[in-house]
């Protein structure tokens, strides 16, 4: 025993070495597994107040890229008003299951294989995990950790990301991933080689998952190839969002979330 | 003595905010971005308690991995290179290192260039292969290794130039 402590003692800046990296490695390990860090992300208070003083300066170099960006929203959203058919039902609000909340970006990378931004929104503005998060132009990803004030997204540019989009064209499915190459370009695979497949087809949100409702606008097809198997497509996909410059985005609530939730937990 | 220790508290902070709120952000090229905060590391006092110096090193980079979501990559990284710092002081700076504590203002430019650009070096490959975390893209290591180092490498040396006290 006392040889023991002899060692340790002998030998302590090594042993605070190996205890401190292997701690260091074992949180690398855990982030690269989906939904294991607790405490230690950027949706922490004290880390979010600091990128939230500093995108208080920031915003403002981007003003006039982000009026634009709304002129052209509100003007999209205003042909569709115009071109409606008249009578909608009064009641429309009662059969509503999405609900959006407009929100901040107070962080954004996109240069990692494993990406994520930190929004202003939390727990207190009735934010949840696996909410979706949408620019007006696409998709551009889901929350996976809240605090009280803030939440933190998987963003679509994250090699753990997986989500369910359609073609436009064929109502064909498949799964939404990223190669970490570009940060324009995102994945989509699973899809059957049996397919006909052209360039500029458009990918939509499938629906499928309580996350994204049906038809929210993802990318065009770029190019495409066969899989080592040669049965299925690997889609390089041209995002419509520019995930490199973020501001405003809109968190999509599904205020059925809990009774589908409960629908499938009686299943399994 | 209380100098030092506030020197080095200030810039433990003072480089932390640099990194994560500028230098982070940079993103030249698309994805090159220096490690400025390297520069707590590189320049603690050499005389000073290695524990201490190991332990700060690590809430460094731990610090700045919860800032930037990258798991515990920067923390690795830091701790490894703190660690290994005495080898690469003694090889870079020889006799000096062996008789007393090194004031870095005072030392040659092209020693202290090979002490950063190793420590850098080892630094960033460490963090790259854990960011990346796949032996097969052992190749998009090398080549961000290669690009942030250097990056890295020529803004460490500007800051030191620039907030050296040595008179012209």
């Amino acid at each position: 025993m006392q040889q023991l402590f002899n060692f340790f003692i002998k030998n302590k800046t090594f042993v605070l070495f190996l205890l401190l990296f292997s701690i260091a490695i074992s949180l690398t390990i855990q982030s690269h597994e989906f939904h294991r860090s607790k405490l230690l992300n950027s949706s922490n208070y004290v880390i979010a107040s600091i990128y939230g003083a500093s995108n208080s300066v920031s915003q403002y170099f981007n003003l006039e890229k982000e009026n634009q960006l709304l002129l052209e929203e509100n003007s999209r959203l205003k042909s569709e008003r115009f071109n409606q058919k008249k009578n909608s039902p009064v009641d429309s609000i009662l059969e509503q299951t999405y609900s959006l909340n407009s929100a901040l970006v107070y962080k954004n990378s996109y240069t990692k294989p494993n990406n994520y931004l930190t929004l202003n929104k939390g727990l207190r503005d009735s934010v949840k995990e696996d909410y979706g998060v949408i620019t007006s132009k696409g998709i551009v990803g889901v929350i996976d950790k809240i605090s009280t004030k803030y939440s933190r997204v998987l963003s679509i540019l994250n090699t753990s990301s997986k989500i369910n989009v359609k073609l436009k064209k064929t109502n064909h499915f498949g799964t939404l991933t990223w190669d970490a190459k570009a940060a324009d370009i995102v994945q989509l695979k699973d899809i059957q080689d049996l397919v006909k497949l052209e360039l500029g087809d458009s990918v939509i949100t499938s629906g499928f998952s309580s996350t994204f409702p049906a038809n929210i606008p993802v990318g065009t097809v770029l190019s495409f190839r066969l899989n080592d198997t040669k049965d299925l497509y690997i889609i390089d996909i041209k995002l419509f969002n520019d995930m490199t410059s973020l501001n405003h985005v809109y968190i999509i609530k599904n205020t059925d979330i809990n009774e589908l939730e409960t629908l499938n937990e009686s299943d399994e | 003595m209380n100098n030092i220790v506030f020197l080095n508290i200030i810039r433990f902070f003072g480089l932390l905010l640099l990194q994560v709120l500028i230098c982070s952000n940079i993103n030249f090229m698309g994805y090159i971005n220096p490690h400025v905060y390297l520069l707590f590391i590189l320049l603690y006092p050499t005389s000073n308690n290695r524990l201490n110096f190991i332990f700060s090193s690590f809430l460094l980079g731990l610090i700045i991995d919860v800032f930037l979501d990258s798991g515990g990559t920067h923390a690795a990284a830091s701790v490894l290179i703190a660690y290994i710092r005495p080898l690469f002081l003694k090889f870079s700076f020889g006799a000096v290192y062996d008789y007393q504590a090194i004031k870095f203002s005072n030392t040659d430019f092209s020693q202290r260039f090979v002490y950063f650009l190793f420590l850098i070096v080892i630094h960033h490959f460490v963090m790259f292969f854990l960011v990346v975390f796949n032996q097969n893209e052992m190749l998009l290591i090398v080549k961000q290794t290669l690009y942030s180092s250097a990056f890295s490498l020529l803004i460490c040396l500007l800051f030191t130039s620039l907030f050296s006290k040595k008179q012209l």
